[in-house]
């Protein structure tokens, strides 16, 4: 088989912006960088003397170390810039911020920011790639194309009528909007789950199932992809509070059992036990979270790749 | 010697006076004639408007022009300089400014202000609380003899029911119209736009078209209640629309308008993230557009008003949760409203200048917006199908946050006289 060349992007700011082709590109750099990782020597050469600047105006661990250690995997030189140690604190804009960091000679900058569309902004006011690392309630690319990597690993490489329920905070979350640009792209039925005041119904003009009712949601799917209860957004208007929360919508075995017997639990981190999901099954054998973390190095190390080569490419 | 003006050959458009022929308009001193003799024809200065409209001078409703305070965004001269280009001849300007326009000596600056720096008639406003905090009545009577045309608190709703009613009560015993931009704040606090399909979308928090309904519902309530005048700005949302049409049947005191950005603009526009389209009230849905239409259409909204809110560049270049809410509006209003209205065949153009000129002169009472004899002659000259480029240059205005920047619009202002005098063009 010869390898998808369909990408031509420097940047990467969402999902809902790519073709299916373009999914396929990455999950094939993806396979083919996943097997390295397991190697005594890891490192790679694809990006040699590339300067990768992470910057993170928000807080976050997995998401930041996945990125850097991709980059390094790839001999990036990474350097991350937290928000509160930034200048940004100091009333720098973020258009001073990221023009300094290319004048600095950075070659890319992954960026994490609370405000939505700043990753587009961002990539409008600088020259060099830009990777959305999440960007408010809009997107998180590289976690739906990590959640669909390990969806292909388990369910099959054709995800077209894989029933996949999505149940948690919905609304603010940019993890949900992404996976359901992607699983949808990539042909699955997606249902979204959770209380009615994080799961309006003005998500059905995405194109999915919008369900309040759990057992209903979770009768007969794929896999269920939790979402972390972020009761640190949220005021209490949206719901009552979290034990009303894990009474009603947390995921326990007896709900598990409504899943079909070999279907998979998922959850992007970082984990609330014993609040959206109960401890036991977090831990069990249906749950693919550790894996999801390992694909997520597979899936940045493609994505850098890819944004890399479109820029060089675009160069010469 | 009497100063002497005639406008030859155009269409003369005057709504309040339901005329619309072809011919030609004479000031004498700066006040509409209806004939001269030969001789004053003879002496007379002429301006030769065949194949363009000639309107009453543009009045618009809702002006910030951000002096005193904030003139690095606006001024009276520049604002002033703006609306001439769009062919306003009369504004009325918000008084949310820094000092607020809460006590007489503020105002006063603002008529100081506008004798030496106006190019067209600027009617400055007063605040309905101290400090626009909503919480204690500002002193109306005196703002009143200061020079006020109206009460509001500017982009800022009263949200305690009593001190709102109150306010009513007081102000028409002034004979002073609330003009009150209708959002509830508990429900629209973080909001950045229209709460719809775009809004999930875009990942952006949304304010609901209910939070403006529930405020236009309670001021005509206490309108009702208190007999007073309220004027509601900005109308955005259908359901807004339908509270007000049911209010307007059983006959109560109340009016509204609408700006030509609801009226061409909805949420889909939002999908780049463009935050010289982020404005408050929320650019709404395609549906709530549409129901603004037929609402100027059918009267139930009254005029059309610019909502004009500068910003600079710099203040809008951001990410979009942090850019200030408002456009830029008075050189473009004209254009926007004859591709919104009268291209689309929503209106012609006799009833859409009556919503740019004596419908909103008549909301607070200004003796402005028709083509009288004995009128003032504020005038508007225009060619429907001119086409100009928005951009930098283009525009008086100190800031550049239009929508249409860089677009290329139908309908230019030719030239615009206030009480005789050429002020544009």
């Amino acid at each position: 088989m010869t390898a998808p060349q369909d990408w031509h992007r420097k940047d990467l700011i969402a999902i809902e912006d790519l073709s299916r082709d373009e999914l396929e590109t990455i999950f094939h750099w993806a396979e083919r960088y996943k097997p390295t990782l397991g190697r005594t020597n890891k490192k790679l050469h694809t990006l040699n003397g590339v300067t990768v600047v992470n910057l993170f105006m928000e807080p976050s661990t997995r998401t930041r170390v996945a990125f850097e250690i991709a980059a390094m995997r790839l001999s990036a030189d990474v350097i991350t810039v937290m928000g509160d140690a930034s200048s940004l604190v100091k009333g720098e804009t973020l258009r001073d911020t990221a023009r300094n960091i290319q004048a600095l000679n950075a070659d890319m900058i992954i960026m994490r920011h609370s405000a939505a569309g700043s990753a587009k902004y961002l990539s409008e006011v600088i020259d060099i790639p830009v990777v959305n690392a999440g960007d408010g309630a809009h997107e998180h690319p590289t976690q739906a194309l990590l959640d669909a990597f390990t969806l292909r690993e388990r369910l099959g490489h054709d995800l077209t009528g894989k029933r996949i329920t999505i149940l948690g905070d919905i609304l603010f979350s940019r993890v949900a909007r992404s996976n359901i640009h992607c699983l949808k792209k990539l042909g699955a039925e997606v249902t979204l789950a959770g209380p009615a005041t994080l799961v309006p119904r003005g998500f059905e003009k995405f194109g999915v199932r919008v369900c309040h009712n759990l057992q209903a949601a979770l009768d007969g799917a794929d896999a269920v992809m939790l979402l972390r209860i972020q009761h640190e957004r949220q005021t209490s208007t949206h719901f009552p509070s979290l034990g009303e929360y894990t009474s009603m919508f947390g995921l326990n075995e007896k709900r598990a059992s409504w899943l079909k017997p070999d279907a998979i639990i998922m959850h992007p981190g970082p984990i609330n036990r014993g609040v959206e999901l109960d401890s036991a099954l977090a831990d069990s054998g249906r749950s693919v979270i550790l894996d999801q973390v390992t694909n997520g190095i597979a899936v940045r190390m493609a994505v850098l790749h890819l944004c890399y080569t479109t820029l060089t490419a675009q160069a010469s | 010697m009497s100063q002497l003006l005639v406008i030859t050959g155009g269409r003369i458009i005057d709504p309040a006076n339901q005329r619309d022929e072809v011919g030609d308009l004479y000031v004498r001193d700066g006040v509409i004639a209806s004939e001269f003799s030969d001789e004053e024809r003879e002496q007379a200065e002429t301006f030769n408007a065949s194949g363009l409209i000639v309107s009453p001078g543009f009045v618009d409703l809702h002006t910030h022009l951000r002096e005193p305070g904030d003139s690095h965004k606006e001024t009276i001269a520049s604002g002033s300089k703006a609306a001439a280009a769009g062919g306003f001849t009369s504004i009325v300007c918000m008084p949310n400014t820094k000092p607020p326009a809460d006590n007489a000596g503020t105002i006063q600056f603002i008529k100081e202000r506008i004798e030496r720096d106006a190019v067209v008639n600027v009617f400055p406003t007063g605040c309905l609380t101290m400090g626009r905090e909503g919480k204690k009545l500002a002193p109306t009577g005196s703002l009143k003899e200061a020079g006020i045309v109206a009460v509001t608190d500017g982009g800022h709703c009263i949200q305690h029911n009593e001190i709102m009613r109150r306010a009513l009560e007081y102000a028409a015993m002034f004979g002073l119209v609330v003009l009150d931009h209708c959002e509830d704040a508990a429900m629209t606090e973080t909001g950045v736009m229209h709460e719809g399909e775009w809004s999930l979308k875009l990942g952006l928090r949304g304010k609901s078209s209910a939070a403006e309904c529930i405020m236009v519902a309670r001021d005509i309530i206490l309108a009702e209640h208190t007999g007073g005048r309220i004027h509601i700005q900005q109308v955005s949302s259908a359901s807004s629309v339908e509270m007000l049409r049911r209010a307007k049947e059983r006959g109560v005191s109340v009016t509204a308008e609408v700006t030509p950005q609801h009226l061409a603009l909805t949420d889909a526009d939002l999908k780049a993230y463009d935050t010289n389209l982020k404005t408050v009230p929320p650019l709404r849905a395609e549906a709530d557009r549409q129901s603004l239409i037929t609402a100027l259409a059918d009267g139930t909204i009254d005029a059309i008003a610019t909502a004009h809110a500068p910003h600079t560049v710099t203040e809008k270049d951001c990410e979009f949760d942090y850019a200030p809410f408002g456009m830029v509006s008075l050189e473009t209003t004209l254009s926007v409203c004859l591709e919104s209205l009268i291209r689309s065949e929503h209106m012609d153009l006799s009833a859409m200048l009556a919503c740019l000129t004596h419908k909103p002169a008549s909301v607070i009472g200004l003796k402005k917006g028709t083509l009288s004899t004995g009128a003032d002659a504020d005038i508007t000259i225009f060619d429907p199908e001119a086409e100009w480029k928005v951009e930098r240059e283009s525009l008086q205005s100190l800031s550049r946050n239009s929508p249409w920047l860089g677009h290329t619009l139908r309908g230019q202002v030719k030239a615009t006289f206030v009480g005789g005098r050429k002020v544009h063009g």
